[in-house]
């Protein structure tokens, strides 16, 4: 093979690896701290460049009424504990104050759109998880799934089904080992490999980490320290919306995005995540860039098979877990 | 300093606990003993509102019920759990620090005192901070339940059998440990299946049967009561206490 052809394959599949992997280690994320799997977030992921792009033309995004909308039914769900509905009706308002800030300023669209999907996943989980706490696995993937078509619906409705083409963070080209790569493909890698280390630094050293990752491994013993379970799941869907809006942010300009995209993408990363047992975060890292990779070369080899290649990986990683006993079974 | 009032806790159609009255004062240890599935854990368990349950709990002046475990053991009541429930695939100090987890979030950052004290009355710990918790011994992983809860600075600890599936030795050095923490003026409610330490121990004791108080009184008139010795402490190993 022409070693051009499989440098840019390769970089191409890396790329678009980070982006799997990304999603992968959040999914695996929220599944560990609340059993929840959670299938919108490809949707989730694909609303940050929409709103992106929507700031951009010059119109505030639904998203931002959305977001500020569910904080504000938070607020008044949790309306008598202290000063909480206080501080969620103040994010609130600092949503659709940073919707306007980013019709003001479009330099500052990137991070609005971050900080404007940011809040759909921890308060997804006040409303729609947290009040069946200990509910199977099962009844929290209906949930999602059910969730999963309800913001497929929402971002139909927000963005309209047209593709949108966002301009790159980094423009132009740069050279990697004398190929020529976009400067937003390697901004893309560089950025999940460092989220990926702060991460790693964020469970490993701090005490919140620990107890988030203590909550997910013994829920009685994490109460019994005085960890709270359901701030913990707020914390890991607050983590992961974060992650997965970011880095939607990063890899649009290379992509394009369109509110259909998303599914596909969770999908992906679901994969991902399914070859780490749901379990292992180093394990998910190395399941997205192994779909990324094998998808890239798979879209010039059998470029009609590509999808159906990637998703056929789940069958000898689904029957080698089986033997080797899956996560999900262990834990039910 | 806890009051509890008509506590009743049911699994399903099952009744574990029934009508139980129970006071500790500060400064006091108090034994509750009883035969297996007598309500002890069930009672411990509903005092930290791991279980729901009906009747008043009253702590510290205040109600408990409506109250979450995890602002309860923020509030210092803070319980070693039957199955010690440690973090297996973390470090004895992770453990520990994480035991301090409800005081760390309210800003106190050094917990280097505490940790020095816990290694002080349990030196296998000191020996063993970098080991998983899982790998140690039943013993060590007791030692380290017991160093995690009081990392939590417990102002009422609640003890569930601490000497369950230890050997003599290893039990004889837990409960050195309790009596030292007692004369620290550490308020403990110890639930014992072995009567005769747990009741060489405490200040006052009660004995619980079916989910009932059948007995209670000074620790010292319980150890004479001829049902207490035919039932709780005749059976049990004469080496332990
Ligand atoms: N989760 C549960 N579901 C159903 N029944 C339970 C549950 N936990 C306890 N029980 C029942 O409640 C009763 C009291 O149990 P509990 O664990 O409180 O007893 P115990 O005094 O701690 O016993 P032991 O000395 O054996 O630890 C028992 O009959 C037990 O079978
Ligand atoms: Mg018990």
């Amino acid at each position: 093979m022409d070693p051009l052809i499989f440098g840019f394959l390769l970089s191409d599949g890396l790329i678009s690896g980070a982006l799997y992997a990304l999603v992968a280690l959040a999914l695996v994320l929220v599944f560990a701290v609340t059993r929840v799997i959670l299938i919108p977030m490809g949707e989730w992921v694909v609303f940050a460049p929409l709103t992106q792009a929507v700031l951009l033309e010059g119109r505030l995004p639904g998203t931002v009424w959305l977001s500020a909308g569910l904080l504000l039914v938070w607020a008044v769900l949790d309306r008598r504990r202290g000063r909480t509905p206080l501080l969620l009706a103040l994010a609130a308002a600092l949503v659709v104050a940073a919707g306007y800030l980013g019709l003001a300023v479009p330099a500052l669209a990137p991070l609005v759109a971050i900080l404007v999907v940011l809040p759909l996943g921890p308060a997804n989980f006040r409303l729609f998880f947290e009040p069946l706490p200990g509910a199977t696995v099962l009844v929290y993937l209906i949930l999602a799934v059910g969730l999963h078509f309800v913001y497929k619906g929402l971002g139909l409705a927000f963005f309209g089904p047209e593709q949108f083409g966002l301009p790159a963070l980094l423009p132009g080209e740069a050279s990697v080992f004398g190929l020529p790569v976009p400067r937003q493909g390697v901004l893309m890698v560089v950025a999940a490999g460092a989220l990926m280390a702060a991460l790693y630094l964020f469970f490993a050293r701090s005490l919140f980490g620990k107890a988030l990752r203590a909550a997910a491994v013994n829920r009685i013993g994490a109460r019994l320290s005085g960890i709270s379970v359901r701030e913990a799941g707020r914390v890991a869907f607050l983590l992961a919306t974060g992650i997965g809006a970011l880095a939607g942010v990063l890899v649009a300009p290379l992509s394009n995005a369109s509110y259909e995209m998303g599914f596909l993408l969770g999908l992906k990363g679901f994969v991902a995540a399914i070859v780490a047992g749901l379990s292992s975060y180093p394990l998910a890292v190395a399941g997205g860039v192994l779909v990324g990779v094998l998808e890239s070369f798979s879209s010039f080899f059998a470029s009609a098979y590509k999808e159906a290649i990637v998703f056929a990986l789940l069958l000898p990683v689904l029957a080698w877990r089986s033997v080797s006993s899956l996560a999900l079974e262990e834990e039910e | 300093m806890l009051e509890v009032r008509g506590l009743e806790v049911r699994y399903h159609a099952a009744v574990a606990v029934d009508d139980l009255d129970l006071h500790v004062e500060e400064g006091e240890v108090v034994a509750l003993i009883g035969p297996n599935g007598a309500g002890k854990t069930s009672t411990l368990l509903a005092l930290l509102g791991l279980v729901a349950c009906r009747g008043e709990i009253r702590y510290q002046e205040r109600t408990l019920n409506g109250i979450e475990p995890e602002e309860r053991v923020a509030r210092g009541l803070v319980l070693v759990h039957e199955r010690r429930q440690l973090f297996g695939e973390m470090t004895v100090e992770e453990n520990l620090l994480l035991g301090a987890f409800a005081r760390y979030k309210r800003g106190e950052r050094h917990l280097e005192g505490d940790l020095e004290r816990v290694y002080a009355l349990f030196p296998r710990l000191a020996e063993r901070r970098c080991q998983l918790a899982a790998t140690m011994s039943g013993g060590e992983q007791q030692m380290l339940a017991i160093g995690r809860a009081l990392m939590a600075r417990p102002r009422l600890l609640l003890l569930d059998e601490p000497s369950l599936g230890l050997a003599p030795l290893i039990v004889k050095e837990i409960f050195g440990i309790l009596r030292r923490l007692k004369a620290e003026g550490t308020t403990i409610l110890l639930v014992e299946q072995n009567a005769r330490a747990a009741l060489e121990l405490a200040d006052r004791g009660y004995v619980l049967e079916a989910g009932r108080v059948v007995l209670q009184g000074p620790a010292a008139e319980l150890r004479e009561d001829p049902r207490v010795i035919e039932h709780y402490l005749g059976i049990h190993g004469e080496g332990s206490g």
